[in-house]
Order: C-alpha cells, then structure tokens, then sequence
C-alpha cells in the first residue's frame, strides 16, 4: 500500500510529519493491568511440539529484577506471520498467538510457551534462523530494551544468520537459548541488563 | 507497494526467496524524542540499563510486523475505570481521549490501549504501594480500550493524585496515567505517561525531564478539552499519541551500518 491509502489521515492539512510520543518507564506498578492469565501462553498447554522458554532477568548487580515485564513476538513454525504487512500475505496457524508477555516473578523468572518459529527470507537473498524478538521493561528502564533469543539446534543456521554475524563474535552465543538437561522442550534464556555477561541489545 | 506472489504458482515454497520485496521500515526518531536509558536523576537507571552500545537490529520481517490485537482483548465496563466492585470512585471524574496517529499523520486502526494509574490520592492498589494514603475500595486503577477506525480512543476516569517517592529528598511524580500502546509492527511498541497541564510538580520530577527535547517533553502532557467536557459529569483531556512513521527511504539503504 502506498501512502494514503490508508486514507483518514492525520489532522486536516497537517504539515509535515508529527513528532512522536516519548517513552516513560513502565513503573513499578505494571502488574495493575499488564499480566494476562494467558499471557505466557503463545500456544495453549498440550500444543504438541511446544518449548518452554524461561529465565531470569537481573540487574547490573546481578540481582533479580522482580517488577520487569518481558514480551516476544515471533513468525509460526511455517516462518509466517498473521499480518497484513507480511509481503507474502498474512497466514494463520492454528492456535498460535505469536506473543507472548510474561511479567517477572518475585525471583526474576519469567517464561513462555511456545512453538519453535520458521526460518525467515531477510529481503536480500539470505535467510535469518529461527529466532524470537523480545521486548524488555522495568522500573528503572526509561525506555525498553530489545534483543532476540536464537535456538541452540539451529547451528548451521544460526552460523549464516546476518544479525547474529553482525555481533563480535564473543557475544554471539548470549543470544542463543540453551536446553535444560534432563527436560526435554525446555530452554533456558536469562536476560542481563548490564555487567560482564551483559545481553546484546538492538536498536531498532 | 507490498510484491504479492501467487502461491499457486510456487507450490510447497510459497514464493520466490530472491522476489522477497520487504516492506518500508519505520522511520527513527530523531535524537531527544526519547530519555536515555543510563539518565542518573532516576536513580533506579543506575544497574539497569545497558552498558554496551546498542547494535542496530535492521527492520525485517520480525521487526515489520507485530501482535494485533482487538475488541477481544476488552471486558465490557474497561472503558469506566470509575466503577469498581459495586460502587463509584471518589475524585474528579475526567474523560480521556485522543487519537493514535503515526509520524506520517496516519490513524493507528484497531489498536489496544491498556492504562493503569493511582487513585485521586496518589495510591496504587498493589502490594509494593505503602504510603499513607488510602486506598479507594471503588478504584482498581486499570482501563482497556481499542482505537476505532480512525485511530480514536476514549475511556473514563478519575485524576490521579501526585504522590511521593523516594528518588531524592521530597520526590513527588506529577499526576500522571500509564499507557501501554501495541502499534502494528513490534517496532512501534511504546509504554509511555501521559501527565496534565500546569502541573506544579514538573520541575522537580527526573521521569518526566528525562525526555532532552523540550517540544517531545511537551508532547507527553494532555490538554484541557472543554469540547469533551460534560456538563455536570465530567472534564475532557486529550492525549494524542504518535507511533513511529513509515520511513520514505528504502530498506536497503538504511539496513547496513
């Protein structure tokens, strides 16, 4: 679609583009309205195939972060999406959300339920890996912070993928979950705000 | 424009890899429209925020697209945050509305709108808020509502009350309602305050002058809307919100660093 075709516009005669909304932390009171009871939920519990994803977010102290919200947003097992601005048309999947939104525990936790993604066409001829883009928020975070969870069987895929190459090499393998021993479809993917083993994060 | 390939013409792919045309990405903001993660009169910034320079993600088609979410997301009554548990909220009844717009003027359709806030005293109904204000047993605090085909919103509430905390010596927040908006596109995501005209507390409050520009400052205080204004029921605010534009320049040129 091209430019206003969407039609209803912004203020009549408006001149030029409007300068946008600021953020502001999301306070220490997100638990108000944020939580859904099915928000870890990007599948329903008996989805065939599902992974758990879980971990801690902490702070540059490494101390659990108990008021922080944590949001992902993610193509189906086909690598589609249901959207419209999906070039290759919007695609459904049964039973599956594509985000997901997990408000962290006393202790830091949070999780998600979920099914692997799809590897995605990058626009260039190329082809990203499987991967999850998460949002961050906290108190104390003035803005949210963005990263991406990459999954640890997809190696040859993982190894090619052009925004995991783009990172230094040292800090590639922090965005690539990891499997908890002994349980079979569970991943482990903790989050640190700041410090030596600090996340990568993405600007967007 | 958007390349739409018909499948049946590529079975079992979908569509061609090398025709893959990507949509425009959102355009970014320029510098001062949004508060630096490491800002230090927030004190709370100080082991949370990154101190690694951010990579820059490219807009694909993660990045391009985002949870939609509707009408199904809002109980009946999420619109009337005046009406808690079998009784009226004590306070200023106020309207809020406005218009969920993006950067190039246009209206942001469908869109969820979840807010949340203190009571006209300044208290929060949470276990972390334990200052001596009451709480009010006709106030929850939270709103839901969905933009409508042009992008408008409105619900019902009372004015919040300013209330302390403890960043520095007699900290208080302005009044002030906490909006998390869902664009269209995971990169127009934004959780933002929206604060109210002449409040006396601006000046002292390190959350809202987190925001360098001035003008972007500004954006974030509704304005007194005497057309919404209800005789003998309620006064009218209106805070408009504006989400991230599409970006005129192709992917291509802004994708590489």
């Amino acid at each position: 679609m091209s430019a206003g075709t969407l039609g209803a516009g912004g203020p009549a005669g408006a001149p030029g583009p409007l300068g946008t909304t600021p953020s502001q932390t999301i306070g220490p009171f997100l638990a108000i309205v944020l939580p859904w009871p099915d928000g870890p939920d990007v599948v329903a519990a008996g989805t065939p195939d599902a992974v758990i994803v879980s971990g801690t977010l902490t702070d540059g102290a490494g101390e659990a972060i108990p008021d922080g919200l944590v949001e992902i947003w993610q193509a189906d097992p086909h690598g589609r999406f249901d959207h419209p601005d999906d070039p290759r048309g919007p695609s459904s999947y049964p039973g599956f959300r594509g985000f997901g939104r997990s408000a962290t525990d006393a202790d830091g936790r949070f999780w998600f339920r979920t099914l692997k993604p799809g590897p995605l066409p990058d626009g260039g001829g190329g082809t990203e890996a499987p991967h999850l883009d998460v949002s961050v928020f906290a108190r104390g975070m003035l803005d949210r912070v963005v990263t991406r969870i990459y999954f640890p069987d997809e190696q040859a895929a993982n190894g090619t993928d052009p925004v995991l190459s783009a990172l230094p090499a040292e800090v590639r393998q922090r965005l690539v979950a990891a499997p908890v021993p002994g349980e079979d479809g569970q991943l482990r993917f903790d989050i640190r705000l700041q410090g030596p083993d600090e996340t990568p994060f993405f600007e967007l | 424009m958007l390349s739409v390939v018909n499948e049946s013409r590529h079975p079992g792919l979908g569509y061609p890899r090398n025709a893959l045309i990507l949509p425009p990405g959102y355009a970014p903001d320029p510098p001062g429209t949004h508060p630096s993660l490491d800002y230090p009169g927030y004190k709370s910034t100080g082991l949370r925020h990154p101190s690694q320079p951010l990579h820059l993600l490219p807009q694909r088609l993660t990045e391009l697209t985002g949870p939609v979410f509707g009408a199904e997301r809002v109980q009946p009554g999420d619109e009337d945050m005046t009406q808690w548990d079998g009784g009226e909220a004590l306070g200023q009844r106020i309207i809020v509305h406005g218009r969920l717009l993006d950067s190039d003027g246009r209206a942001v359709p469908d869109a969820l709108i979840e807010v949340w806030q203190a009571n006209a005293g300044g208290r929060y109904r949470h276990v972390v808020d334990q200052w001596p204000s009451p709480l009010d047993p006709h106030f929850a605090g939270h709103g839901r509502v969905v933009t409508d085909s042009t992008g408008h919103y409105r619900f019902t509430t009372i004015k919040p009350g300013a209330y302390p905390w403890k960043n520095h010596q007699n900290a208080w927040r302005p009044a002030h309602i906490h909006f998390s908006v869902f664009g269209r596109a995971f990169t127009q995501r934004l959780v933002t305050q929206m604060y109210f005209p002449g409040d006396p507390l601006f000046f002292q409050d390190p959350i809202f002058n987190s925001v360098p520009d001035e003008k972007a400052r500004l954006r974030m205080i509704s304005a007194y809307d005497h057309d919404v204004t209800t005789d003998h029921w309620a006064l009218g605010f209106k805070f408009d919100i504006v989400l991230r534009g599409r970006s005129a320049t192709p992917f291509e040129d802004r994708g590489s660093r």
